[in-house]
């Protein structure tokens, strides 16, 4: 029993050291010089200065110039997060629902005619788990598409292009779902229009 | 949903060809055995033998075993709730966090020193880098080498042919680590960071956004801590959210190494198990009993999930999938994710003792959440936590041996030893104080107004968190209906003015606790029992343990006797919610 105790605290004092300290340490070392934009965090910098996360959505809500993520518990928090946690069959939740489809059918229905419930994806109504989801799904994106060309004065196929180049594909084209990139797709939507002002 | 079965497979098919390769190397570093690692951690291995002074040849019967591990956690607990308790004063502390409620430090200690993790506290708004790293991720590395360790310890008995020694526990625990543990989650930290996991001391950074507004970036070594979280089915996020966070679990790429890492060493202990008794069969025997009741379990919940919830339904949204669209209930759920591997995360992280999640449990549909809950009924014996899992299954295995003996009316026996009375009592014990805690304690819980407050759901979901909770915590798995509330924390910093439910921060930790040890306990004796038993050869007579009729006893056993015990309970909570379209 006493030797017990003696090899056992000399154990953890060994191992804090080895596996709490040392290890978490070099780990650090060695990611912050192979890959010193991945381990800060993916940031986006515009002209210098950081603007997002390529990882983290952003919350566009109110902005009709810009696509617009998926509904979040956290109104896009990344410091603090945390599940919606309602139930599958919770009144409030279903109430939720029915409010965020109705505000996507007014939003995106006035630039797509002929816009029902049954064209809205999922992705669209239902929050995210993270709160910062970064992508919504394809058809998502391609029904705010008619919104962002008639806001932008862009041609629709150059906007339905713009979201082909920023979907993050399936690893090896089977693990995961496809996912267009929202704060990507507006900076480009952005730096598109500054473009076409200068031609 | 082709596609979505296809991952599924395919992740199925990856973790049956790495079984062999992991499973034959860890045989190899229980029995002391050269490996290709020895010329780098052979050095380091006899430095720690020389640090904590112990002869790895000295072998230690079952109490001796027994003795060191109590005496090892006890002192790990007392460590880490040292830590917990005196965050002010601690290096890496960017965000000046203090300590949280002395409630929640006692079930945060009790919870990563049982390799549970399940949390009641949000990481990145309550703990220290320096907690999360020397205090944390310190016990997910070595409650997991516990349950390793034990596990070799039981194998060991099983195996003998003579005398009562199963190793020495210090000697099995710096090798576990060393060996296995520390070199896999080391590389794995790096191809994550390569995909966007973080890993930095800095401390959170606050931009403009370019819609006008303010965001902050909670940052901090996830890496290093992600990697063995998921190898040792520990599951305790850096993050509130675990790894529904893109700084956790970025893409498909990583999703797909993390569910690998999940199920990797549990998978292939099976492996070493057969090796080390010298009856490979054996080994795929267990294997295949543990995968057939895996692969239902995803079956059901990726259905169940495909399908959508009432909320959903009721709303007026179109549950089926388009082009483009994964369709199903995506609430709390990542689009890079969709159903297929939130559905795929789902069981993984609940046939093993895992509980890391990467969406939100408390908004499965109601059957899709029933498979979690009936994951973690069997004990947690579908692969099962590092160790744990297959010590735990291997007394079912006994249960069902003696069992079989009954019907056919001899002597039972396993791998040539026979099972006598005090064998099949210290299976009892083992496999029943598990589900003795969790029904007690959700009984307490649900039928208390102390126990009540914890809950956030309305209806028959506020009884499935009850239950869940206590499912999780007893056996140490460590996910959660989320809603389930042990801790209030205002929204003011450093933990100011934050306090803990007394009743469920300490039910909970002394559930874990209990149904931790108990149990190991249990199977140190029976794997010392069975060491000093002789051999007898098998005789035509003999009912042999490696044949699929088997398999198929084995099965029908784990899923009776979790049936028998939580069927009524079940019916209340997720089974209500699963047949009823109705609103609460």
């Amino acid at each position: 029993m006493r030797k017990d105790l003696i090899t056992a605290t000399i154990a953890i004092v060994f191992f804090t050291l080895v596996l709490g300290v040392a290890y978490p340490l070099v780990t650090t070392g060695v990611s912050q010089v192979l890959f010193p934009n991945a381990s800060n965090g993916s940031k986006i910098e515009v002209d210098g200065k950081v603007v997002g996360s390529e990882l983290i959505g952003q919350d566009f809500r109110g902005l009709p110039r810009y696509f617009q993520g998926r509904p979040s518990a956290t109104g896009y928090s990344a410091d603090v997060t945390y599940f919606n946690n309602l139930g599958p069959n919770n009144r409030e939740l279903s109430e939720f629902f029915a409010e965020e489809l109705d505000t996507y059918l007014k939003r995106e229905g006035r630039y797509v005619p002929g816009l029902t419930a049954a064209d809205v994806p999922v992705d669209a109504v239902t929050t995210s788990a993270s709160g910062v989801d970064p992508h919504i799904s394809e058809a998502n994106a391609r029904i705010q598409a008619h919104r962002i060309a008639a806001v932008r004065d862009l041609p629709l196929d150059r906007v339905l292009e713009l979201i082909d180049e920023h979907t993050d594909g399936r690893f090896i084209a089977l693990f995961g779902e496809p996912g267009v990139n929202v704060l990507e797709l507006n900076l480009f939507v952005d730096k598109e229009l500054h473009k076409e002002a200068h031609r | 949903m082709i596609q979505g079965w296809a991952q599924i497979v395919a992740f199925l098919v990856v973790l049956t060809a790495l079984v062999p390769l992991l499973g034959g190397y860890i045989a190899k570093v229980f029995q002391g055995e050269r490996v290709f690692l020895s010329p780098v951690v052979g050095p380091v291995e006899r430095f720690a033998y020389r640090v904590l002074r112990v002869r790895p040849d000295e072998g230690q019967d079952w109490k001796g075993y027994a003795r060191s591990i109590v005496v090892f956690s006890l002192l790990s607990w007392l460590a880490l709730y040292l830590i917990l308790r005196t965050q002010s004063v601690q290096p890496f502390n960017p965000e000046g966090f203090h300590s949280g409620p002395w409630n929640l430090s006692f079930n945060t200690a009790s919870s990563f020193v049982t390799n549970t993790n399940w949390q009641y506290y949000g990481g990145e708004t309550t703990l220290t880098y320096f907690a999360q790293m020397a205090g944390l991720t310190v016990q997910n590395f070595v409650s997991a080498a516990v349950g390793i360790a034990a596990l070799a310890a039981v194998i060991r008995g099983f195996a003998a042919r003579s005398g009562a020694a199963l190793g020495n526990f210090w000697s099995d625990l710096v090798r576990i680590v060393f060996y296995i543990l520390l070199p896999i989650s080391f590389l794995a930290a790096l191809v994550l960071v390569s995909q966007g996991v973080i890993q930095t001391l800095d401390g959170s950074q606050t931009f403009h956004t370019i819609a006008g507004g303010a965001q902050t970036l909670a940052l901090g070594p996830v890496a290093s801590q992600e990697a063995i979280k998921e190898l040792g089915t520990n599951g305790g996020g850096f993050f509130n959210v675990n790894s529904a966070m893109p700084f956790e679990n970025p893409s498909g790429l990583t999703n797909f190494v993390e569910l690998l890492l999940i199920l990797i060493v549990p998978a292939s202990l099976t492996y070493t198990f057969g090796r080390m008794i010298g009856n490979r069969r054996q080994g795929w025997a267990l294997y295949a009993a543990m995968m057939a009741m895996f692969v239902v379990g995803v079956a059901v919940v990726y259905l169940a999930e495909q399908h959508g919830s009432p909320a959903q339904h009721h709303a007026g949204v179109l549950t089926h999938a388009f082009d483009g669209s994964t369709g199903g209930n995506m609430e709390g759920k990542e689009q890079r994710f969709g159903i297929a591997e939130s559905s795929l995360w789902t069981a993984v992280t609940t046939v093993t003792s895992c509980g890391a999640v990467n969406a939100a449990f408390d908004s499965l549909t109601g059957i899709g959440g029933l498979v979690p809950a009936a994951n973690l009924s069997t004990g947690e014996v579908i692969f099962g936590g590092v160790g744990s899992g297959l010590y735990y299954m291997l007394l079912f295995v006994l249960l069902t041996v003696f069992i079989a003996g009954l019907m056919v009316g001899r002597t039972p026996e396993f791998l040539g030893k026979k099972i006598e009375s005090r064998e099949v009592k210290l299976v009892l014990v083992g496999v029943l104080v598990t589900p003795l805690l969790v029904l007690f304690a959700t009984a307490w819980a649900v039928a208390s107004p102390d126990g009540t407050q914890s809950i956030y759901n309305p209806g028959p979901q506020g009884f499935s968190e009850s239950l869940y909770a206590y499912l999780s915590q007893a056996n140490n798995n460590g996910s959660a209906f989320a809603g389930y509330t042990g801790f209030v924390q205002p929204d003011a910093p450093g933990n100011a003015g934050a306090y803990g439910y007394d009743f469920a921060n300490l039910l909970g930790g002394l559930v874990m606790l209990f149904a931790r040890f108990l149990p190991m306990i249990a199977a140190l004796a029976t794997g010392g029992s069975l060491a000093g038993k002789k051999v007898a050869p098998a005789g035509a007579g003999t009912f042999r343990a490696d044949s699929p009729t088997f398999v198929v006893l084995l099965i029908g056993v784990v899923v009776i006797a979790a049936a028998l015990t939580f069927f009524p309970a079940f019916l209340l909570g997720p089974v209500v919610q699963g047949l009823t379209d109705q609103l609460f």
